[in-house]
């Protein structure tokens, strides 16, 4: 209970940069029942406080639901409301109070009964035990008058210390009023790291000593070095935020190309997929766009859009290029998405069947209108217009893709690497294309056979995955031997953290969103390559402390 | 006693979103409803819990019951609901 004079500091793993400071609010734990058990002297009056506080638990999960601006996350309070309100747990209630147990007690033993059903449900069924024991868990907190288990609601801004985050603790978590997150446990590829990535938010794992900060007490964190100063002074955490919002404002305006700070080009591009998307280039100051993705314009109809009706669209779009490159990607559709004028069949595992560049294998016109459409419009706007064929495996479809793309006048053919067996054999398809660009969502899915879109398995589908660290080395390597470019369009060419990595393992150009370029700009320019090539070696494990 | 014999049209069965779309049918109708599986006994249609413990699959039937005023719509609401596929990715 006493505060220490000078401040004292944590180590940890930094896996999201950025500095925060602010007082700590602890992660709560689930309510355990007392040993001993009260004695009952009103039993309908303890039936009726159990049902009124599941009543409250409900009320809260709603209101949250109400306010939330977490995608996604008004869905899931408000299913587990549902079951904070579901009649059919008041009658289990009632005959365990009238058996002699107080409210909590009965809470417990009704919230068993159901329990044990889905779980004997397995599957999807038993995965909603979570939410059960939320509502458990809450309710019986606020019977037995104990702090509220899960995030910590607050009305200021706090940093959020906890042994560990599972999904379900993250689901609801409030950029808004978490200034960063630190855990006890956990690793660069474990939930709290990649979440704490995706929302922006410093974060420090692995830091042993987290839970000992007592609750409310001032801390700094700095998420890139994984210092967390423990007991600073007001003054202190007012000057760290300063610092911080400086750097903010200053990455905001960073204008020019890409480059690491002893001047290695890497181009900085764009993933669009409309007319809008493309407008923002010249906003955000990129280097052009480098995932122009086209299935806008077949998504939602009965028939293939014409040629004429492409080339407008198209050339609309590379207007607003200017001397800028754009990189096409070709028609990427499967049958988790079908398009009705394919006839594609209903498959039982899409991800693994026709889609990509495989879909020209039965619609082959599809492909060679969309490539002479592409053509028109290049020639008709003057633009610097690259195309690319999605979900390439072998060479011998490299090599098919890029005679189609030449014979129609399109002198830029490339291929994605998505497939393992395209970066494994990249200096192959090299010999047929002029240049690869790595899609890191559906290359991870398919290194890890791991469903990218599994929340449960986040974990393997980590950028930061050695084996898929491999894979991107291999193709920039074949790449750099080819004298051919490779870059990046996946989710990991946003990564402020990742993008020295994904240089130093050689990959000349990243593609992103526009509201990342300014902070991957900036995070390149505070390293050398030499440094970035040190990055990469640690990041696949081959790095040593003191090299 | 009316009924209503409908298919799970919901690729994940009477599960997450689909259950919870609807406990939220039913309960915003005027009448009782029961739901059960097959010849399995019937639940009351407003617990999340029961209808989860269905544990009703794409393409298996289940029966669906209400009595009084307002009963065949209410059925008819919730029918839609029953049939139709929810988790359509695109």
């Amino acid at each position: 209970m006493t505060a220490p004079d000078t401040p004292r500091t944590l180590h940890g793993i930094g896996v999201s940069p950025g500095l925060a400071a602010g007082p700590v609010a602890l992660m709560g734990d689930a309510p355990s029942l007392p040993v001993e058990r009260p004695a009952v002297t009103n039993q309908s009056a303890e039936a009726d406080a159990a049902v009124a506080a599941l009543t409250v638990t409900a009320e809260q999960l709603e209101r949250r639901a109400a306010t939330t601006a977490i995608p996604g996350a008004a869905e899931v309070l408000e299913a587990t409301a549902m079951i904070a309100r579901d009649p059919s747990l008041h009658d289990p209630i009632r005959s365990a109070t009238a058996g002699g147990l107080p409210a909590a007690w009965a809470v417990d033993r009704a919230v068993d009964e159901f329990r044990a059903l889905l779980l004997d449900l397995g599957g999807y069924m038993a995965e909603r035990v979570g939410d059960l024991d939320d509502v458990r868990d809450r309710t019986i907190a606020r019977l037995l008058g104990k702090p509220m288990p899960g995030v910590p609601e607050r009305d200021t801004p706090f940093i959020l210390v906890a042994d560990d985050l599972a999904p379900a603790d993250t689901v609801t978590l409030d950029a808004e009023r978490v200034l960063a997150l630190v855990t006890a446990r956990g690793g660069p590829t474990s939930h709290t790291a990649i979440l704490a990535r995706s929302l922006g938010l410093p974060a420090v794992v692995a830091c042993p000593g987290a839970t000992s900060i007592g609750e409310g007490e001032l801390v700094e964190v700095d998420g890139a070095t994984g210092q967390v100063r423990v007991g600073v002074s007001a003054d202190e955490a007012a000057e760290a935020n300063r610092q911080e919002a400086g750097r903010r404002a200053a990455r905001a305006s960073s204008r020019g190309p890409g480059r690491t700070s002893d001047g290695h080009p890497v181009a900085l591009l764009l993933n669009i997929g409309d007319e809008a998307g493309a407008a923002s280039v010249a906003a955000v100051d990129a280097e052009g766009v480098g995932l122009f993705r086209t299935e806008f314009l077949y998504l939602d109809r009965k028939d293939a859009p014409s040629v004429d009706e492409q080339v407008a669209l198209y050339t609309s779009v590379f207007e607003a290029m200017g001397d800028r490159r754009i990189v096409v990607r070709t028609l990427d559709a499967g049958a988790d998405k079908p398009l009705p004028f394919l006839d594609q069949k209903g498959e039982p595992n899409p991800a693994l069947g026709v889609r990509g560049l495989r879909i020209a294998r039965r619609a082959p016109q599809v492909l060679t209108d969309q490539l002479a459409a592409l053509a028109r419009a290049q020639q008709a706007t003057g633009a610097v217009v690259w195309v690319m064929a999605p979900m390439v495996s072998t060479a011998a479809e490299a090599q098919w893709f890029a005679d189609l793309a030449r014979a129609e006048g399109l002198p830029m053919a490339g291929a994605m690497v998505e497939v393992p067996a395209a970066s494994l054999r990249a200096a192959d398809l090299l010999e047929h294309v002029d240049f690869l660009s790595i899609g890191t969502n559906d290359l991870a899915q398919y290194t890890m056979a791991a469903d990218r879109m599994s929340g449960d398995l986040a974990d393997l589908l980590d950028p930061w995955q050695p084996a898929l660290l491999d894979l991107v080395r291999m193709t920039a390597e074949a790449g750099a031997a080819a004298g051919k470019p490779v870059g990046v369009c996946g989710e990991a060419a946003a990564s402020p953290t990742l993008a020295p990595v994904l240089v130093g393992l050689g990959i000349t150009s990243l593609s992103m969103s526009a509201s990342a370029v300014a902070d991957v700009r900036e995070a390149l320019a505070t390293v050398t390559l030499a440094e970035c090539r040190d990055l990469a070696l640690r990041a696949l494990g081959e790095g040593g402390d003191g090299s | 006693m009316a009924q209503r014999e409908v298919i799970v049209g919901s690729r994940v069965g009477l599960h997450a979103r689909p259950a919870a779309l609807f406990v939220k049918t039913v309960s915003a109708q005027p009448v009782k409803m029961t739901i059960r599986k097959g010849d399995g006994a019937p639940v009351d249609a407003r617990s999340i819990l029961r209808v989860l413990a269905l544990g009703a699959k794409h393409g298996d039937t289940v029966v669906l019951e209400a009595d009084g005023e307002g009963a065949e719509e209410a059925l008819d609401a919730v029918a839609t609901v029953v049939a139709e596929d929810h988790d359509d990715p695109a």
